[in-house]
C-alpha cells in the first residue's frame, strides 16, 4: 500500500492552490474537519468520497462561496481569502459548480458570457448594448480550439438535457480558466461520448499545464483521467492514493471506511 | 453539449414549442378580437379614430407594464404601482398648483407662474415615483423580504398618503395647460401625446430589454439569481434599479393621468396593478422570471382595451370585458405552468 499522508501535499512549495486545516460546520454536521488539499501545476487531482463526505462543501468554501470556519487557503504563494467566487473568477480559478450555476432561460453563449459581456465599440456600447455576434463568435472559436461541440448557441439551457447543459457548464469553466479549473461532479448526467469528450477536454487542460481538481463517484472516470486521488470520508481528508498502484478496490475502501487486509487495502 | 455525433432526435422539446405558441396566441388572440369587432360592428370599430382612443386609453396602463416586465423578469412583483401612479399624481398635481400662482389666481383659473409651477410639477411627481421605487427595492434587497409583501406595504403607503395629502378629494385647479399641452394634444392632429410618450418609452425600454446589458441581467437574475451572484452580478444592485424603474414609471404614469383629466383620480386606480400584471402575463412573461418581451406586454395591454372598446361600441356590459379578461389572463398562466414543467422534466 502506498498511501501518502496529506499533509505533505499540503505543505509542497509548487503548489497553485492548498488549502490547510479547512473547517466548516453547518449547525451541528462538522461537514468538514481540518482538511489539507493542494493541487499543483499540470497535474489534474481527483477528489473522491461518499455523498454528503463534504466534497462540495469544500469547493464552495475555498472557492468563496462561503468562508470556511478556520483554516488558510493559499494561492500562487500568498494567502487569499475569497469574499465570493467571483473574486476566485477574477484570478484565475474556474469552478463548474455541482449545481451548474447556469441560467437556464439564457442560452449557451449568454451563459458563457454571464458577467463577461462584451459590448458594441462606441457610442453604442457606451449605451450598454451587447455585441451579440462578436460574443457568439469569440464562443464558437473557443470551442472549437476546445474541440468541444454544443447542440445549438442559441437555444436557452432550458431547452437541454440536463448532460448538455453540464456540458455548457463545463466548456465555460474551461474556456475562461487561466489558472485553475475545479470541477464538482461533471460527468454525472452525462452520456458515455459526452463523458469522453470531458474527459478528454480535462487532459487537454493539463496538457496546458492548468490543474484540474475533479470531482467524481465514477471510479472508472477517476482512474482514467487522475494523477492523484484524495479521498474524503466523513468531512476528513483520510488519504491520498495513486491511481497506478492503487485498484478501485482500495478507492472504495476508502470512501466506506471498510477496514482492507487482503493485498495492499486501504486502512 | 454532446459526443462527436450531435442528437437531433432530443432536439424537439415540448418547452420551447409552448413557448412559440404563446406569444403566437397572444397576437392570435388580439387579431381575433380586432375581427370580430369589425364584423359586429363595422366601421364603428374599424377607424382609425377609435383606434386611437383604445391606445390613449391603454397608455397609462402601458407604463405601468413596461416596468412591470423587467420586474417580473427577475421574478419578483411590484403591486405598489397603482397608488404609486395616485400619489404621484396627487404630489405633482398639488405642486402645480401650489407653485403656479396665489390660492386666489389658481381659483380663477389664472396661472401666471405655470412656466414655474408645471415642470416643479412634473418633476415632483417622478421623483416621487421614483422614491417608492427606491424604497421598495431598498426593503426588498437589504431586508430580504418578499417582494408582494414589500409593495402590498408600499400599496397601503402610497395610496395612504395620498388621501392624507387631499384629504380624499381630487386635486382641482390644476393649470389646465397640461391637458391641452400634453394630455388632450395630438402631434400633426392625428397622434396623442400621451401615446407617443409611452409608445416611445415601450420602445425604448424594449431595446434595453432585448439588446442591452441592463436587459441580459434582467433575465439571468430571473432565471438563475445565484447563478448571476457567482458570476459577479450585483444581484441586490440591478434589482434596486429595476424596482426604481418601475416605480418611475408609475410616476410618469401618474403624470399622464392627470394631463388627461386635469385631476387626479384617486379612486380610479386600485386595480391597475393586477391589470398591468394581467397585461404582462398574458403577453408571455413569465411569473417565474427570465422569461418575457416588450412587444408581448404591448400585445397584452392591448387585448383587454380592445375588450373594453369592442363591448362599449357593442353595448354589451363593460363588466363582460373582466370576465373576458380573466379567462385569458388564466390561460396564459396556464400556458406559462405547461412551459415551466416541461422545462422541468428535462
Ligand atoms: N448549506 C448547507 N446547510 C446545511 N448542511 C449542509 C449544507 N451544505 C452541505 N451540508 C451538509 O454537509 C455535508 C457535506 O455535504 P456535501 O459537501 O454536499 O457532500 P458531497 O458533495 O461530498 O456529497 C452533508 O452532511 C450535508 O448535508
Ligand atoms: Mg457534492
Amino acid at each position: 500500500m502506498n498511501v501518502q499522508s496529506p499533509e505533505k501535499n499540503g505543505s509542497d512549495g509548487r503548489a497553485v492552490l492548498s488549502a490547510r486545516g479547512v473547517s466548516k460546520s453547518f449547525g451541528a454536521v462538522e461537514a468538514l474537519k481540518n482538511v489539507d488539499f493542494a493541487v499543483r501545476s499540470g497535474e489534474v487531482v481527483a477528489l473522491i468520497g461518499d455523498n454528503g463526505a463534504g466534497k462540495s462543501t469544500f469547493i464552495n468554501a475555498i472557492t468563496g462561496v462561503f468562508a470556511p470556519d478556520a483554516g488558510e487557503i493559499t494561492f500562487e504563494g500568498e494567502p487569499v481569502r475569497f469574499g465570493s467566487p467571483h473574486d476566485a473568477r477574477e484570478r484565475g480559478i474556474e469552478t463548474v459548480y455541482q449545481d451548474l450555476a447556469v441560467a437556464p432561460q439564457l442560452d449557451a453563449v449568454g451563459n458563457i458570457f454571464l458577467g463577461r459581456e462584451r459590448y458594441r465599440p462606441g457610442f453604442l456600447g457606451w449605451l450598454g448594448f451587447l455585441d451579440q455576434p462578436r460574443m457568439r463568435q469569440e464562443t464558437e472559436e473557443q470551442l472549437s480550439e476546445l474541440n468541444v461541440r454544443i447542440r445549438d448557441l442559441g437555444k436557452p439551457l432550458s431547452t437541454f438535457s440536463g448532460g448538455q447543459r453540464q456540458g455548457v457548464a463545463v466548456a465555460r469553466a474551461v474556456m475562461w480558466a487561466s489558472k485553475v479549473v475545479i470541477m464538482d461532479e461533471p460527468t454525472a448526467a452525462l452520456g458515455v461520448a459526452q463523458v469522453e469528450m470531458v474527459l478528454d477536454l480535462i487532459r487537454r487542460v493539463r496538457e496546458t499545464g492548468i490543474p484540474v481538481v475533479f470531482i467524481s463517484h465514477n471510479m472508472p472516470h477517476v482512474f482514467d483521467v487522475a494523477d492523484r486521488i484524495c479521498v474524503l470520508r466523513l468531512g476528513e481528508m483520510v488519504t491520498e492514493l495513486d491511481p497506478k498502484k492503487n485498484t478501485t478496490d482500495d478507492a472504495v475502501a476508502a470512501m466506506t471506511g471498510a477496514v482492507r487486509t487482503r493485498r495492499g487495502g486501504a486502512r | 453539449m454532446t459526443g462527436p455525433q450531435t442528437d437531433p432526435g432530443q432536439t424537439q422539446e415540448p418547452g420551447r414549442r409552448l413557448a412559440g405558441l404563446s406569444s403566437v396566441l397572444i397576437v392570435g388572440i388580439l387579431a381575433f378580437l380586432v375581427v370580430v369587432f369589425t364584423i359586429l360592428n363595422g366601421t364603428a370599430f374599424l377607424n382609425f379614430g377609435n383606434f386611437v382612443n383604445i391606445a390613449v386609453d391603454a397608455s397609462v396602463l402601458l407604463l405601468l407594464g413596461v416596468g412591470m416586465t423587467f420586474v417580473i423578469i427577475t421574478a419578483g412583483i411590484d403591486l405598489s404601482v397603482g397608488s404609486v401612479l395616485v400619489l404621484s399624481g396627487v404630489v405633482g398635481g398639488q405642486v402645480m398648483v401650489a407653485l403656479s400662482g396665489t390660492s386666489e389666481q389658481v381659483q380663477n383659473y389664472q396661472f401666471p407662474n405655470q412656466a414655474i409651477g408645471i415642470p416643479a410639477g412634473i418633476a415632483a411627481g417622478l421623483l416621487t415615483g421614483l422614491v417608492f421605487g427606491l424604497f421598495n427595492g431598498l426593503l426588498i434587497t437589504r431586508l430580504k423580504m418578499q417582494p408582494f409583501i414589500v409593495t402590498l406595504g408600499t400599496l397601503g403607503i402610497g395610496l395612504g398618503l395620498a388621501q392624507i395629502l387631499t384629504g380624499g378629494t381630487n386635486v382641482r385647479f390644476v393649470p389646465t395647460a397640461i391637458q391641452s399641452q400634453i394630455g388632450t394634444r395630438e402631434f400633426f392632429g392625428f397622434l396623442p401625446v400621451p401615446v407617443v410618450i409611452s409608445l416611445v418609452v415601450a420602445v425604448i425600454a424594449g431595446v434595453v430589454l432585448a439588446k442591452c446589458g441592463f436587459g441580459r441581467y434582467t433575465y439571468a437574475i430571473g432565471s438563475n439569481a445565484e447563478a448571476a451572484r457567482r458570476v459577479g452580478i450585483d444581484v441586490d444592485r440591478h434589482l434596486l434599479k429595476v424596482y426604481a424603474l418601475s416605480g418611475l414609471l408609475a410616476g410618469l404614469a401618474g403624470l399622464l393621468d392627470l394631463s388627461r383629466f386635469n385631476t387626479t383620480s384617486i379612486g380610479a386606480h386600485t386595480a391597475d396593478n393586477l391589470a398591468s400584471i394581467s397585461a404582462v402575463v398574458i403577453g408571455g412573461t413569465s411569473l417565474f422570471g427570465g422569461i418575457g418581451t416588450m412587444i408581448g406586454t404591448v400585445v397584452g395591454t392591448f387585448i383587454p382595451a380592445v375588450l373594453r372598446n369592442g363591448f362599449i361600441i357593442q353595448g354589451v356590459q363593460a363588466f363582460w370585458q373582466e370576465v373576458a379578461v380573466g379567462v385569458v389572463l388564466i390561460l396564459a398562466v396556464f400556458i406559462d405552468q405547461r412551459r415551466r414543467s416541461a422545462e422541468e422534466r428535462m
